[in-house]
């Protein structure tokens, strides 16, 4: 089986910053990936590069055999990669159902297809919550709702940046379900993450960034058993 | 009395109907771009002058004819929308926001000369509507029926848009990129489109309120100005943003215009801006307005470190005194009268930078300061019969209490917000100086406002010009080091912190803002003495863009950027202006071109050309390494 | 309500903050529903709960950022109720904001002088360099925090931990008796986290200082603290030791969870 994500020689920069230098990995279809390190080390910033939102300077990304770097955000949107970024972001003037209805697409063939009545069964809290203002919910239904309205575009991929990160521990665990009941259904996940409780409990396979450099890939099992990358890398 | 009462109610509904159409078009392109379409008002006025010319062409008696032309005049105006905003806007979204003002105001320029080109100088009447002659009787009042038209068509327009935004997918997701537009294309949205349909139908919504108003009034070629800063002043008391807070504010306004004419016909906007300042004092934001979401994003990117002059800096600047000091010696006369132009000049640059720059306030306005020093200066001799000496020093202080008035709404805002409120002010003061004719002799302006006997000759008025500015320019700099700029930065910088240090931000905005129009009050002074005449276009907006164009060329973030800024501007648009007869337009596109080529700036256009070669001499350095290192 | 007395508090000292039945609503929603609490002088106090619980909203009415609709703020006696927060400044609260907010346009000492020209001088100078202004005390407050070194940098390119260490600095500044941290280690790695934690302990108890800080990482939480306060949907459910309250059921049902993916132990 080919692979999903492919990704080689990438860089990136903010400014004069050199925030990728060459990352490259690979994902699996169906496959949680968690890409791993400390902040700043350029977990966010690829995942923007995939998703088009900062312009690559040099390298490749292939989704599912197709080049896509260096095209629009919506256009990759439309290809299948979904976007649910760090800071949450939902439209906060908009209620449930609309910021629902801004991320819909039509539906695509060989993924799951969802509706607003699917996503309520997947997040109830979301279905008693349809004509509020996002601006009203609380952080951990707004993480909720951001996760919907992307997966409202059908994805084959989504890529989840820091969802553990600011909520309280009980709601942390609730995402760790959600995440699973995702790649139950077949989708393919890549989440970026400090926690190494979460990661661990959610994803297959582990990729560590440091200095935009990827230092490690391998199983979650491999990255459990080897203490000295987990001290060199995630000084947990 | 009850009656009068209703006319006058009738006709400020009326001319809201307008007021509304261009104000929510601003409003909402601003929502999705965070653009202020300077330009508006000049499609509102090709939507008049087009609309004319279609209305005449398809017969103005035959119902078909005019409806036909208003509305293909609205039509066509989109589709100008569409032409500015793919050539010109597309470019500069990522640009700073005071770049992208500045390219919207070199297209009002163009306009201004293409429309001078296309219809001439003269107005042009417009036709009345068919089926709409008449007059109803109102409490035996002729009332026009087109008027109550109009005023029909004030709130149908809002329940459209309110259906279009709330109820349709397109208005959810301009709702949508209103908040977050990266976002909106990260879900698949193609954000041009979505760009592009709205500020066409923004365009749309200005070219029909142009066309609409031509049955109650001529289309001139001023139009343009005076509705974009009503319109300004709508979207400022209705909040930005808000398209219900627009028709209310323009309602508001169109009323206050009705009623203020009876009772202080000269100074109808003095009371609009009366109403405005208890507005913003209570709701800060607007009618409907809420606090920007935009500024809470942390988009804004991070300041570069600002040093004192450095021995070599300070060698520079002494000798380029010691040079402009003995310049009389060797220059002719009239080249001697172009650098006191450019010395003045430099001191109104300065000003305007000492807000700006270390101020982070924007100022879209401050020729009212300049100009109010030249009126100070010049009444105080028309009036007063007061020598030049004591002129001099009573004109700075009209400026600073206008400074202190003004300033004390201003530092209320912040951006763009604060820009457009310091251009309506502008307006404020010069229509003052146009309309109150028994004071300022308006549009003749006032003549005859010599130096004293010894300050006559070109020389001696050269050293004194040179004196009093490098003077005040010195003790602007000297500010920006002290305690006082230190703290005005840091309130630019972060104001929640600078609150959070015992710091009143607002008041040190205001003192700093009352500093700047006092500064620019004295070389307005200067500038009356020097041409011996003042008239309201000292206050004029132009004048004010020139200032902000010395302070952009030259550099926002340097002390000494205005100065050399001021120098270079105003001595190319003087050239300028001998060469074309069209120096509007050519000027107008120059801007435009520099804010397309250089999206950054000529200081961050600089900086991107070294990133780039930085990158580059790394890739270098890649290349070598691998090289050594593949060698077995 | 688990108040359980920590060991540390039985030594009866003064409370240097007192919060009385405050309470704050938006449009309907009541953020925060009659809280009460109190800090004490060198004690490290935790605010935790799930998001929207009214921490931030709490935090703000005791910095002067909101004025609460109902009780009292009392800081060493005086009521500060609803002042304004460069009064509350005034009065002696430092605060450091979850998004780190300094000067970039000014070094790392500029940043503190002008804390220190604020506290001793006033801004209202417009003539006197400022530069020259109190340079021996900012370098002292950097010292004390480890930025001594980096004095000249401008705020602008330093590194994150770094510039949560200048805020901290410029929060000390005027000698502070209630130091407000608002998630102060948001965004840093686990090692920084712990770095900075105990860096504000050791100050606190020299200088004895209270401070009052939110958190979302347990383990930081649980380290630092002296005493835990725990709010949920604007109602305080729990005020006592780490220890008290991490045992407590119905911290763990709202907030805490299993701790099977915190790292909590």
């Amino acid at each position: 089986m080919s692979a999903l994500l492919e990704i080689s020689g990438l860089d990136a920069y903010y400014g004069r910053a050199h925030i990728l230098q060459g990352v490259g990995f690979g994902m699996g279809r169906g496959e949680v990936l968690a890409l791993m390190g400390r902040n700043g080390a350029g977990k966010s910033t690829t995942m923007k590069a995939v998703m088009g939102l900062v312009p690559p300077a040099r390298g490749e990304i292939r989704f599912d055999g197709q080049r896509i770097e260096g095209r629009e955000p919506f256009e990759i949107a439309r290809i299948g990669i979904g976007y649910v970024p760090e800071e949450r972001r939902i439209f906060s003037e908009l209620s449930v159902m609309e910021n629902l209805s801004v991320g819909q697409r039509p539906p695509r063939e060989g993924v799951p297809h969802w509706t607003p009545e699917r996503l309520f069964a997947l997040f109830p809290n979301l279905g008693r919550m349809r004509d509020r203002p996002g601006g009203a919910m609380s952080g951990g239904e707004q993480q909720m709702l951001t996760i919907a309205r992307t997966l409202m575009g059908n994805p084959r991929l989504v890529l989840l940046d820091e969802p553990s990160e600011g909520l309280a521990p009980v709601i942390v665990e609730e995402m760790a379900k959600t995440i699973l009941a995702l790649k139950g259904e077949g989708l393919s996940i890549l989440l970026s993450e400090q926690n190494l409780h979460f990661a661990g409990n959610v994803a297959d396979r582990a990729a560590i960034i440091e200095k935009g450099i990827i230092r490690f890939t391998g199983t979650m099992a491999e990255l459990k058993a080897d203490e000295a990358i987990r001290a060199q890398y995630l000084s947990v | 009395m009850f009656d009068l009462i209703l006319t006058q109610t009738l006709n400020g509904l009326a001319s809201a109907s307008s007021l509304f159409l261009v104000a929510s078009g601003l409003s909402i392109i601003f929502g999705v771009t965070r653009i202020v379409n300077f330009a508006h008002g000049s499609l509102y006025m090709l939507g008049a002058y087009i609309g004319w010319t279609l209305v005449t062409w398809l017969g103005p008696t035959s119902g078909l004819g005019f409806w036909g032309g208003v509305g293909l005049a609205a039509l066509l105006v989109a589709i100008i929308g569409v032409v500015i905003e793919v050539a010109i806007l597309r470019r500069i979204y990522q640009a700073p926001e005071l770049f992208q003002l500045l390219a919207t105001f070199g297209v009002v320029l163009m306009i201004q000369d293409i429309a001078l080109a296309t219809w001439g100088a003269e107005d042009k009447l417009g036709p009345r509507a068919p089926g709409f002659k008449s007059f109803v009787i109102l409490f035996d009042n002729r009332f026009p029926t087109y008027e109550l038209l109009l005023i029909a068509i004030g709130p149908l327009v809002l329940a459209l848009l309110w259906f279009l935004f709330q109820k349709t997918r397109w208005g959810t997701l301009v709702r949508a990129a209103t908040q977050d537009r990266e976002m909106v294309a990260a879900l698949g949205v193609n954000q041009r489109l979505l760009f592009t349909s709205v500020f066409a139908f923004g365009a749309g919504l200005a070219g029909l309120g142009g066309a609409l108003q031509l049955p109650r009034e001529a289309a001139t070629l001023h139009m343009d100005l005076s509705m974009i800063s009503e319109a300004f002043v709508v979207v400022v008391v209705g909040g930005l943003g808000s398209v219900t807070g627009a028709y209310l504010a323009a309602v508001l306004i169109g009323i206050l215009h009705a009623f203020g004419i009876l009772i202080f016909p000269k100074i109808t906007l003095v009371l609009v801006f009366l109403v405005m300042a208890v507005v913003l004092v209570v709701k800060p934001y607007g009618l409907m307005g809420r606090r920007p979401v935009g500024a809470a994003r942390g988009t804004a990117t991070a300041e570069p470190l600002l040093r004192p002059a450095d021995r070599a800096a300070k060698l520079a600047g002494l000798v380029a005194l010691i040079l402009l000091a003995a310049a009389p010696l060797v220059t002719p006369d009239y080249l001697l009268l172009t650098l006191t132009e450019l010395v003045i000049f430099a001191l109104f640059a300065a000003s305007l930078h000492f807000m700006m720059g270390p101020g982070g306030m924007a100022s879209f306005g401050h020729a009212a300061y300049f100009g109010l020093g030249a009126y100070g200066a010049a009444l105080a001799v028309k009036w007063l019969g007061a020598p030049m000496e004591p002129a001099l020093i009573f004109a700075p202080f009209l400026a600073g209490i206008a400074g202190v008035v003004f300033g004390w709404f201003c530092v209320r805002l912040s951006g763009v917000y604060l820009a457009m409120l310091t251009l309506a002010f502008a307006q404020i003061a010069w229509a003052t100086a146009f309309q109150w004719v028994e004071l300022t002799g308006g549009d003749n302006g006032i003549l005859g406002v010599w130096p004293s006997h010894w300050a006559v000759s070109k020389t001696a008025f050269y050293y004194l010009a040179l004196a009093i500015c490098a003077a005040c320019v010195v003790l602007l700099r000297v500010m920006v080091f002290s305690p006082l700029g230190y703290a005005l930065r840091a309130a630019r910088d972060n104001p929640l912190r600078t609150e959070a240090i015992g710091i009143d931000t607002m008041r040190v905005q205001w003192v700093a803002f009352t500093i700047a129009a006092f500064a620019a009050g004295i070389a307005g002074a200067l500038f009356a003495f020097f041409k011996g005449s003042v008239f309201p276009t000292y206050m004029a907006i132009p004048r004010s863009v020139d200032a902000l164009l010395m302070v952009l060329l030259g550099g926002v973030q340097t002390v000494s950027g205005p100065i050399v800024g001021a120098f270079a501007y105003a001595g190319l648009s003087e050239q300028l202006m001998k060469m074309t007869m069209y120096w509007r337009f050519t000027l107008g596109l120059s801007i435009v071109l520099l804010v397309v080529l250089f999206p950054r700036g000529l200081v961050g256009g600089f900086l991107a050309l070294r990133e780039r070669r930085d990158r580059s001499d790394k890739d270098g350095a890649v290349v070598t390494r691998l090289a050594t290192e593949g060698a077995p | 309500m688990s108040a359980v007395v920590s060991p540390r508090a039985a030594v009866a000292d003064e409370a240097v903050l007192v919060a009385r039945d405050l309470a704050k609503s938006f449009g309907g929603v009541h953020a925060v529903q009659g809280v009460s609490f109190s800090v004490e002088a060198g004690r490290m106090v935790a605010l935790i709960g799930p998001n929207g619980a009214g921490k931030t909203t709490c935090f703000n009415m005791l910095g002067g950022q909101l004025k609460p609709d109902r009780g009292e703020v009392i800081l060493a006696g005086q009521a500060i109720t609803g002042l304004k927060p460069r009064r509350v400044w005034r009065l002696g609260v430092g605060r450091t904001f979850q998004i780190t907010a300094t000067f970039t346009s000014m070094t790392v000492r500029e940043n503190v002088q002008m804390a220190l020209i604020s506290q001793e001088d006033g801004v209202w100078n417009p003539f006197r360099p400022a530069r020259t202004r109190h340079v021996a005390a900012a370098d002292a407050l950097l010292a004390q925090v480890g930025m001594r070194e980096q004095a000249e940098r401008a705020c602008g390119v330093l590194a994150y931990g770094d510039l949560k260490r200048v805020e901290l600095a410029v929060a000390l500044a005027n000698r502070p008796k209630l130091l407000l941290m608002d998630e102060p280690t948001a965004g840093m790695a686990p090692r920084e986290r712990v770095e900075l934690m105990a860096l504000t302990a050791r100050i606190a108890a020299q200088e004895q200082i209270a401070v009052l800080f939110t958190e979302h990482d347990m383990d930081v939480v649980f380290a630092h603290s002296d005493r835990v306060i725990v709010l949920d949907r604007g109602r305080l459910i729990a005020d006592g030791t780490a220890e008290a309250v991490r045992q407590d059921p119905q911290v763990r049902a709202v907030y805490l969870g299993s701790g099977a993916t915190s790292g909590g132990h």
